[in-house]
């Protein structure tokens, strides 16, 4: 069938469904956990049961005879094929399975082989290592002075210009060591009418994608098929090629969809193991994590915020001084990034002359922590929000009108200096006080049931810089396939950068096909991350689709066709060839503009292209007896510029709230001398159902992003931002109670009652 | 791992099949060799709802079923309901409402949804979250899932009605 342009149909802004709804509501749509290869072996790990330790032996003979087992590979095994098995998208500092010491109780130290999972799960229960323990540091803020030192020595990968310096050094568990600097807070704390200063928690959960993370190797001649749930294909072949000392040509990434990510399945997991494995077993090899195995793999950062902050008599902040403690886990995997690229919004979005910051990663030996829905910004956000509800009620002013006063608007200096552009701050907040009703009186409850409300308000700086490409294939028959190497793991973007390709042809966003990662066949992307793709992805889409259009144009030019002729595409095809054949290659590479944060003061004019804005509006209901806290109503408000897909935005902003509300209300992972004691679904509680709050509102602010595809940014994280506070905050002023650490459980909010009225709470 | 290995046989999708599985293997594990990914393991406990399958007319957890109970019933999977070609109601009401996002538990939502509104036509807000409590999601698209239900069981009432 020939494509018809439909120039006058919207096409971005429009609700299209996601295009993969069929498949996926039939069970049809393709995951890597449902490959299967032929000749293809099933990895179990076996894994460390001590926190640190030095390897004394590894006994693999059980295992290896057990009938059914392959082979049984241990680090030395790797070591005789890859010399330094080392990888991380920061530092080189992940073994592919452990050599020498392990750094927490579950890292990988042998893997089994064979053709039945079951077999290959038995015979990784039979190998039996021995350690000499050594002292371990599970505590972030311990770890800046323990004796307890997780690595030897810092190995930082290359890539990132202000980790260079870390290089070698040794006897230190910091990672990275940013610093902002901008005023004089000294000067400014001194002066300052009032001065308030608290120090807030965040606990270790984990991303739970519902499909564990899985990848599988295909060994080919001086070559491999990688099969993955990756979000970043594109680093995954750079990775996995460095290692091998290969050429990137000789590594082929493919990811299908992803049954979530999260951030879990980010930079290289586990496909630096089944790569190698499969180079050594010489066949397929598919390693699939069960649930608890994920407990063990990355996380989101433990966190210690201390927050100071300066204010005057007319309740404007001053001074703002951020010390950040982030709790990176056993390797560092992306954790120097969120140190510094959350690191530098930690002021929160405020318009503060004298402010500085201190943000650390630390190494501990607990299981590693990454990017997690918000790169590191949920747990600021949390921190400053909390504060400065804080701050409102120390100089007894308005919670929404202290705030309104210190907001950033539009081109005032953020603590970087960057002027800030395209950030609905102030409408964001006004609206969510607007949908709160907030200047009305408020039911405040009666007998054991208190009543209470307050708001939050965050934003993010996207991560730059970073690229992203794209193809635009125009078939002779008009109709249109897009190829890149965004990964769909259900936030719609195949559906929104679709939208981008019809809106700028003039075709119908449903009968655009899209290409999946492929690094055969699709361009680069730096990865599916921070909510970057809509921004980056969107622009280099945009881009390949205009290159398509003016060679088009170009053609009918050609064939003698008048200047905006409105001739079908096949016809100006068929004028120009005779028959039907042909294509238009409209390739689009978009990088944004960006200078480098000042050595030391962390200074810079333009530190990112784009900044989201996310506020939180809650009403709860706490029973005074138990507690326990009814959530009657959360408001969701965004800056997301112009939405290319309306109702998809609305999905995610509901679902980044609702995660968030697990992270804040119950979601912990319970640790035992680094032993993860609730690795399981069983234990560790996600949202369903019955979490819904009451009443969820998601509400989108009317605004454009200027240099965003066609007015549109990033969405995916921004409503994670205010829902930990905004809880906080109104559980205080239901009862009250004032909790610093999440998560906010009932138990806690109960001994803060109980703390109130000077009773004891046995236990 | 003594291999004990037997025959077994019944009816999937209302076709009937016959092969020889291991002792230990689950009806995933046997789902998944017949080419059928629709039902999924995620957590291994049976309290996801991902590898949802109906044996008899009952949901059941499938990866806490092992195949070899399955022999001589019958068990029908997702990739039953458009077997004809056509979109069960339930499914078309969860592609309308946007009821998914990286739809991995979107087979076991659609599959108890339909046992929901075989039992209750027409169930309240209160009754789906009760209903549906057992399935989770993490992209946490409840309430686009509740308004599926919802908009599925009107559609069901309607052409019964007509």
């Amino acid at each position: 069938m020939n494509e018809i342009r439909s120039i006058s149909a919207k096409q971005v802004g429009r609700d299209v469904p996601r295009l993969e709804s069929r498949q996926k509501v039939t069970g049809r749509a393709e995951y890597t956990h449902n490959i299967t290869l032929p000749g293809m072996l099933y990895a179990k790990l076996c894994r460390s049961t001590v926190a640190h330790g030095r390897i004394l032996s590894i006994d693999v003979s059980a295992a290896r005879d057990l009938p059914g087992v392959h082979a049984v590979y241990t680090g030395e095994t790797i070591r005789t094929l890859i010399a330094e098995p080392y990888f991380g998208p920061a530092f080189h500092d992940q073994p592919i399975l452990a050599i020498g010491k392990v750094h927490f109780v579950g890292e990988p130290i042998a893997v089994v082989l064979a053709a039945d999972p079951y077999v290959a799960a038995e015979a990784a229960q039979m190998i039996v290592a021995e350690y000499e323990e050594l002292p371990a540091v599970f505590d972030e803020v311990e770890a800046m002075t323990s004796a307890a030192i997780v690595h030897e020595t810092l190995k930082p990968a290359g890539t990132f210009a202000d980790l260079k310096h870390l290089s070698g050094k040794s006897n230190t568990n910091v990672a990275l060591d940013y610093q902002l600097r901008r005023g004089d807070t000294d000067a400014a704390f001194a002066a300052a009418e009032h001065v308030f200063e608290h120090e807030f928690h965040t606990q270790q959960v984990m991303h739970t994608p519902l499909e564990p993370m899985v990848s599988i190797a295909e060994p080919g001649d001086n070559c491999l098929t990688i099969y993955t749930a990756s979000q970043s294909p594109s680093f995954v072949c750079t990775e996995i090629a460095r290692l091998f000392g290969w050429r990137e040509n000789q590594v082929r990434v493919k990811v299908p969809y992803l049954g979530g990510g999260f951030g879990a399945k980010l930079y290289i997991k586990l496909e630096a193991l089944v790569a190698a494995a499969a180079m050594l077993a010489r066949r397929p090899v598919k390693l699939s994590l069960t649930m608890e195995e994920q407990f063990y793999t990355i996380t989101k950062h433990a966190s210690t915020f201390r927050i100071k902050s300066a204010v005057n008599k007319d309740g404007r902040i001053t001074a703002r001084r951020c010390e950040i403690f982030w709790n990176g886990g056993a390797f560092a995997d992306i954790g120097p990034r969120v140190t510094q690229k959350s690191g530098f919004t930690s002021p929160g979005p405020y318009d503060i002359d004298n402010v500085s910051v201190d943000s650390y990663a630390l190494y501990t030996n607990r299981p590693p922590a990454g990017a997690l829905r918000g790169f590191g910004i949920p747990q600021l956000v949390w921190a400053y929000e909390s504060h400065t509800d804080l701050l409102a009620r120390g100089i007894g002013m308005d919670a929404v009108e202290f705030r309104r006063r210190n907001l950033l608007r539009e081109g005032r200096p953020q603590a970087t200096g960057t002027l800030m552009h395209d950030a609905a701050i102030i409408e964001v907040l006004d609206k969510t006080a607007e949908l709160m009703n907030w200047t009305a009186p408020f039911e405040r409850g009666e007998g054991v049931i208190r009543r209470g409300r307050a708001i939050a308000i965050g934003f993010k700086a996207v991560v730059a810089p970073t690229t992203s490409g794209a193809i635009v294939n125009l078939s002779a028959d008009g109709s249109a396939a897009l190829y890149m190497s965004t990964v769909d793991m259900g936030q719609g973007s195949d559906t929104a950068m679709a939208q981008i390709v019809a809106e700028t042809l003039g075709l119908v966003a449903e009968r655009v096909k899209v290409v999946h990662p492929d690094t055969d066949v699709t361009p680069y992307d730096m990865a599916t991350l921070g909510s970057r793709s809509t921004f980056h992805m969107g622009n280099a889409v945009k881009l390949a689709s205009l290159h398509a259009l003016e060679q088009l144009g170009a053609m009918a030019r050609e064939v003698g066709l008048p200047e905006g002729t409105n001739y079908e595409i096949r016809d100006i095809f068929l004028k120009k060839y005779g028959m039907q054949a042909g294509n238009i290659i409209g390739v689009g590479s978009y990088v944004p503009p960006y200078t480098s944060p000042q050595k030391g003061t962390g200074l810079s004019d333009n530190v990112t292209p784009f900044w989201m804005v996310g506020a939180a509006g809650v009403e709860l209901s706490v029973d005074t007896e138990t507690g326990h806290v009814t959530i009657d109503r959360l408001i969701n408000v965004a800056d997301v510029g112009r939405p290319l897909n309306p109702a998809i935005v609305a999905t995610q902003l509901s679902g980044a709230a609702m995660m968030q509300l697990g992270f804040t209300l119950f979601e912990n992972m319970d640790l035992d001398h680094g032993q993860v004691t609730n690795a399981s679904l069983a234990d560790y509680k996600i949202p369903g159902m019955h979490d819904l709050p009451t009443v969820m509102d998601n509400v989108i602010v009317d605004n454009n992003q200027q240099n965003g595809p066609y007015g549109a940014k990033g969405v995916g994280e921004t409503a994670t931002f205010g829902v930990s506070p905004a809880i906080a905050n109104a559980i205080e002023d239901a009862v009250g109670v004032r909790l610093t650490s999440l998560p906010l459980t009932p138990e806690s909010v109960l001994r803060g009652i109980r703390a109130l009225r000077g009773e004891k709470l046995e236990g | 791992m003594t291999e004990v290995r037997c025959d077994i046989a019944f009816t999937l999708n209302g076709a009937p099949v016959a092969l020889n599985i291991g002792g230990h293997e689950n009806i995933v594990d046997v789902l998944k060799r017949l080419g059928l990914s629709g039902a999924r393991e995620s957590c291994g406990q049976g309290l996801c709802g991902c590898c949802t399958v109906i044996i008899d007319g009952v949901a059941e957890s499938g990866c806490l079923t092992l195949a070899q109970l399955v022999d001589g019933r019958s068990v029908q999977t997702i990739e039953g309901l458009d077997a004809d070609g056509a979109l069960s109601p339930v499914q078309q009401a969860f592609i309308d409402a946007g009821a998914l996002q990286c739809g991995f538990c979107a087979p076991g939502f659609v599959l108890m949804s339909h046992q929901l509104l075989a039992a209750n036509p027409d169930p309240s807000e209160a009754e789906i979250r009760d209903y549906l409590s057992g399935n989770l999601c993490r992209c946490a698209t409840y309430p686009e899932i509740i308004k599926a239900v919802r908009l599925a069981a009107s559609r069901m009432r309607a052409a019964q009605a007509a």
